[in-house]
């Protein structure tokens, strides 16, 4: 099991190297505003990580994801609630949010400059409406796999609806909400740097604007790897949420 | 019949089902009468889609009679849901434990569900438990316990509140000979004990002799075909031809469509 993991992380780690080793070697070929070092890039990275004036810019961003992401969820899970326990309420909402998904980001992004003026609120618009409804359909199809024999067995002590929401609905769909802020989190932090980019004045995707006006090749990586970085430590962070909250399942000792 | 206050009383109830290929209707139960008195174990016997479980699933109240009069305590099980609070409890044909709960965690769920204290509630699913010989696998799984011992664990969870009737279906049907007979005598043994009314229901004959104080055989749709009582005097011989009589009973009876 160990040695499973560790060989997994050497793997892991190989496969990076490989592809710093590749871009060194590009940065040798190429001019550097192209493809600068890689000790370059790493020490513009750790420079936004200890100075403070920058940090903030990525803390920003966090703040960010995390405020769309909550607001999705929050509104999202409502939505699953209310469409799982009325056919009708399906009907009205389950097209519009289909109809949501095929709206570009992009789109989102001219439709909240073009509504609204403050800038915060532009960002958590976009977000909420980037990522509500891959929210919704997943805890709704968490919802739907509740299994019918664990309600009918729950029923037969008369829960009241709270009761029920408590012992059965809550755990049965913890593992797709899960599932969902882990796909969510990588899309919010791709919708969060083009609302940046556009009409932001902080911010990894600001920043990032300002060094593509530098020409500023270094400086793109570092922030970057600053976003690349924070998804990596909250997947991290939901992994070990969900090795916790799902401790309970059976492991087989046989790989697939 | 029972004596003259039934727990469960069942006058001309039918149920019928729409066939999912929305040709008519598919009858399940047909102007059913019967009633249970108090202390009573009945088991309910009948081939496989008699109807045996929709009778089960109308005095649990989990659904509604088409046409006819189900009375459980006195009430309508359906309509006067709340009113079953803590006073039935099920083992069903499948453990139905909650995979996220331990075994202690699954026995205190129907306590929880009552709102009873904390501490109580702990304390008489850890007794449960340990009736059931359950002792130190409070902390695991589902998963990690056998098959026996899971549908231990749901009869446990069933005592635990402390219900005026018990319902049974089939629970022991997936287990080993050897385990389902320990456990059906564990079962007899506790609702006697507890002064409690069961219906047991089995589509095995021996099963329901062995438990049955009143064994009903259902035909399809649910109807009694036969009804016998039996007891501890009741000789080798009697039983013989009671069995021999269930036996002839079921045979005649056609497949359901």
């Amino acid at each position: 099991m160990t040695n499973s993991r560790t060989m997994r992380v050497l793997q892991a780690v190989a496969g990076m190297v490989v592809l710093a080793a590749g871009w060194q070697i590009l940065s040798y070929v190429f001019s550097h505003y192209l493809f600068p070092p890689v000790p370059e890039i790493i020490s513009r990275t750790i420079e936004v990580l200890i100075t403070g004036s920058l940090l903030v810019d990525v803390l920003l961003t966090a703040g960010r994801i995390f405020g769309g992401l909550f607001g999705a969820f929050i509104l999202g899970s409502i939505l699953a609630l209310v469409i799982g326990q009325s056919k009708t309420a399906e009907n009205f909402i389950a097209p519009v949010l289909t109809f949501f998904q095929g709206i570009p980001a992009l789109s989102w992004v001219v439709f909240a400059i073009i509504w609204f003026h403050g800038i915060e609120f532009r960002v958590l618009f976009i977000m909420v409406m980037t990522t509500l409804p891959a929210f919704t359909f997943q805890i709704l199809d968490a919802f739907r796999s509740m299994s019918k024999d664990l309600f009918e067995m729950t029923m037969a002590f008369r829960p009241s609806r709270w009761t029920l929401f408590r012992f059965l609905i809550v755990p049965t769909i913890v593992p797709g909400i899960l599932t969902a802020w882990k796909v969510n989190l990588g899309n919010a932090a791709r919708v969060v740097v083009v609302a940046e980019l556009v009409g932001a004045t902080g911010g990894v995707g600001y920043q990032l604007l300002r060094q593509q006006q530098l020409f500023d090749m270094a400086g793109a990586m570092a922030w970057t790897l600053q976003l690349v970085l924070f998804v990596l430590v909250v997947q991290q962070t939901i992994n070990a949420i969900e090795n916790w909250a799902l401790r309970y399942r059976a492991v087989s000792e046989r790989a697939m | 019949m029972a004596s003259a206050d039934p727990v469960i009383r069942f006058r001309d109830v039918s149920k019928s089902f729409r066939r999912p290929d929305g040709r008519g209707d598919f009858v399940a139960v047909d102007k059913l009468s019967f009633e249970i008195g108090k202390g009573e174990i009945v088991a309910v016997l009948g081939k496989t889609g008699c109807g045996k479980s929709t009778m089960f699933n109308i005095v649990a109240g989990l659904i509604e009679p088409s046409s006819g009069e189900a009375r459980v305590i006195g009430h309508d099980p359906f309509r006067e849901f709340a009113f079953f609070r803590g006073k039935i409890g099920i083992v069903f044909q499948n453990d139905r434990l909650m995979p996220w709960r331990s075994a202690l965690d699954n026995v205190r769920l129907g306590l929880q569900i009552l709102d009873t204290d904390a501490g109580h509630a702990n304390e008489s699913a850890r007794q449960w438990l340990m009736r059931l010989g359950l002792s130190g696998h409070e902390n695991d799984y589902p998963h990690a316990l056998s098959g026996g011992m899971r549908q231990r664990v749901s009869i446990a969870r069933a005592f635990a509140v402390d219900p005026e009737i018990l319902l049974c279906d089939e629970p022991f049907s997936s287990l080993d000979e050897m385990t389902a007979r320990d456990l059906r005598a564990e079962f007899v043994r506790l609702v006697r004990l507890n002064n409690k009314t069961a219906v047991f229901i089995t589509h095995q004959i021996n099963e329901a002799m062995e438990i049955g104080d009143r064994v009903l055989v259902f035909h399809h749709p649910a109807r009694i075909a036969y009804e016998t009582r039996l007891d501890a005097s009741t000789s080798e011989e009697k039983r013989r031809t009671m069995h021999d009589d269930i036996m002839r009973v079921l045979s005649v009876e056609q497949a359901p469509t």
